[in-house]
């Protein structure tokens, strides 16, 4: 399975910065929703992907009976999420703004405070 | 348990969530702003007295032990950037008052504010590596906002590449640390130095290393990565420049000094030509392109991108010597820097514009002014006595002895070149007749609405900071010698590494080295319950 994850993640990095590479800033939010997710899965793979094993403790003892699945990266991927989800949120509203005030999908005609 | 490391995290939340509390009362914002700012110095230099005193202080958070639950920790690195963080807090509260606009505080000014100096102070003091990643998004969120607050043109077109290229950053630090669990199993920072150390990846460990490098250099303004600042920082208003200007990049710094010490000490010789190669192209490109500009704020903005390419020379040449200077340039500049942004809201506040060729003669009426702006640009370009000269001279020093003469010419070089553009600064804005185009009568400052006190309340902040720049320089032994603790502290891990873990260090070391795919359940209680 990891594999096989491995290689939908690698697409997803890909195809994210291709699309945040564009001049488009929509294509540029859409990069980021699959950049984030990316990250999330790449966390979620690299801690091990374990079947049937939830991290649950019977009530007597301290330590749960043989190899669980480890419950810390689905915590960190949780945070992950909503920071991503927070932030894209802002993001949206930024480029609607940004299109408003520029009339213009480009970022080659947002070049005034460069230099 | 120790309150005291968690309370600067704690100070500017609680009074952010306050001031929300009072969001349709612009007076009850101002004082809670203030008062609150107040309040994180005093807890700050309370945190700074303990660590001086004990080297570490540690809290581990709900009292899970370590490293399991999260870790809160003040080295003396951590403690003097959180000292100085709410020193300029402090100082930009004071000066917003005067200079935000009626808008910008019916927007949640102040609130953000007291958010962003919470996750300044919480990236310091975090010994997580994944709560770091919290924090800075903390920061992050709240530096957005702050810097479209208005929503003008300029604003929106800095912010989407601000967000951009800081966002890119974040999930590449995302990254790195969702590999870094799959290596060793652990957030806790102090625990993955131990276990990188005796990781059989020694490779994946150098990836890692080059991908925090990359991130925090993203968000620390380094070469090639710094595009986003000039085209950003110089459009907010100018009390946001200015917090922007002393904290953000420099936190971005502190990551890197923190990250690379502490986990990936190792990899060092694998990453000291890059880091020493991108200082001084950083240190060059940013004094070059302020050369190019013409207007107030470019021209400094610019200056922190030439600034942190000193601190990133400390880190590269990596010897005691130069970490100490790295980290007296952190402290020297986000003083300086901070002030120099505020003088130029208050030369824009009394000539009505940031352009170089249409002020002039202020000088002549505001002696005080140009007696502040002085002390903080010559101590930026590293003239003796003044606080910059001191970082300069221990890198300078470092890198002789180091044998990198080639990057010391060009750090030598650079301060001319920095003199330069604040010459050219002084000339055209102090020194020079004030043009006759410009129609903005010297008086504007007694016509708005909060004339004469809102333009005291400008000066107070740049005097108290102009003054701390001569201080820094007059009384530098001291500070020196807190450097070079600080140095010693992060050259030596091991000391950081026993604050967080305890007792437990020595032997979770042997068992790090006898099996070093040890699960993470490790170290509880095993057995059953009675």
């Amino acid at each position: 399975m990891e594999p096989l994850m491995a290689v939908g993640i690698g697409i997803l990095y890909a195809v994210a910065i291709f699309l945040i590479l564009r001049r488009s800033i929509v294509k540029l939010v859409i990069g980021f929703v699959l950049l984030a997710n990316a990250a999330n899965l790449l966390i979620f793979t690299t801690a091990g992907m374990t079947r049937d094993a939830p991290p649950l403790i019977a009530d007597d003892r301290l330590l749960p009976a043989g190899n669980v699945a480890d419950p810390l990266p689905q915590a960190v991927v949780l945070t992950a999420i909503v920071i991503a989800f927070g932030v894209l949120a802002f993001a949206v509203v930024l480029i609607r703004r940004a299109y408003e005030i520029v009339q213009a999908d480009d970022m080659d005609q947002m070049k005034d405070t460069d230099t | 348990m120790n309150p005291d490391v968690a309370l600067p995290v704690l100070l500017p939340l609680l009074s952010g969530a306050v001031s929300l509390l009072f969001w349709r009362s612009r007076a009850l914002q101002r004082f809670v702003a203030v008062a609150g700012m107040l309040g994180l110095f005093v807890v700050s230099v309370r945190l700074f007295l303990l660590t001086l005193e004990n080297g570490y202080v540690t809290m581990q958070v709900g009292n899970w032990p370590a490293p399991f639950g999260i870790t809160f920790i003040a080295d003396m690195f951590s403690a003097v950037m959180v000292l100085l963080a709410s020193m300029i807090g402090l100082a930009i509260g004071v000066y917003s008052l005067a200079t935000t606009g009626r808008g910008h505080e019916a927007f949640g000014y102040y609130p953000l504010m007291h958010l962003l100096l919470a996750g300044c102070v919480g990236a310091f003091l975090t010994g997580d590596i994944f709560n770091l990643y919290v924090w800075f998004e903390v920061m992050l969120v709240a530096s957005f906002a702050l810097l479209i607050l208005g929503s003008e043109r300029a604003q929106m077109e800095g912010a989407i590449k601000y967000v951009t290229l800081n966002l890119l950053a974040s999930v590449i630090f995302l990254t790195a640390t969702g590999l870094t669990y799959g290596l060793v199993g652990t957030l806790n920072m102090a625990d993955i130095a131990l276990r990188l150390d005796a990781s059989e990846h020694q490779g994946m460990v150098e990836v890692l290393a080059v991908m925090y490098m990359v991130a925090f250099g993203i968000k620390a303004a380094a070469f090639p990565l710094f595009f986003w600042l000039p085209a950003s920082y110089h459009t907010p208003p100018v009390a946001v420049s200015a917090l922007f200007a002393g904290l953000l990049t420099k936190v971005g710094v502190y990551a890197l000094f923190r990250v690379l010490t502490l986990l990936f000490d190792q990899s060092m010789d694998y990453l000291q030509p890059i880091l020493l190669w991108g200082a001084a192209f950083t240190m060059v490109t940013g004094v070059l392109g302020a050369a190019a500009q013409y207007e107030f704020r470019r021209i400094l903005s610019f200056h922190i991108v030439s600034q942190i390419g000193y601190m990133l020379l400390g880190l590269a040449l990596y010897t005691p010597l130069a970490i100490a200077g790295g980290v007296f340039a952190v402290m020297h500049n986000i003083v300086v820097k901070t002030n120099l942004f505020l003088i130029s809201g208050v030369a824009h506040r009394l000539q009505g514009t940031y352009r170089l060729k249409r002020m002039g003669g202020l000088s002549r009426r505001h002696p005080w002014l140009a007696a502040a702006f002085f002390l903080s640009a010559f101590s930026l370009a590293g003239l003796p006595p003044l606080s910059g000269f001191f970082a300069k001279f221990m890198l300078v020093r470092a890198g002789i002895e180091a044998g990198a003469y080639v990057v010391t010419g060009i750090a030598l070089l650079v301060g001319l070149m920095t003199l330069y553009s604040m010459v050219k600064i002084w000339n055209e804005v102090f020194w020079k007749k004030l043009p006759d185009d410009n129609n903005v009568p010297d008086n504007t400052a007694a016509t708005e609405s909060n004339g004469r006190l809102g333009l005291a309340l400008m000066y107070l902040p740049v005097m108290v900071l102009a003054l701390g720049t001569l201080l820094i320089g007059v009384f530098a032994e001291p500070l020196v010698r807190v450097m070079n603790m600080i140095a010693t502290q992060l050259l030596n891990s091991s000391g950081y590494i026993e604050a967080v873990l305890g007792d437990n260090v020595a032997s979770r070391t042997t068992t790090l080295l006898a099996e070093p795919k040890t699960p993470v359940g490790e170290g509880l209680a095993e057995g059953v319950a009675p």
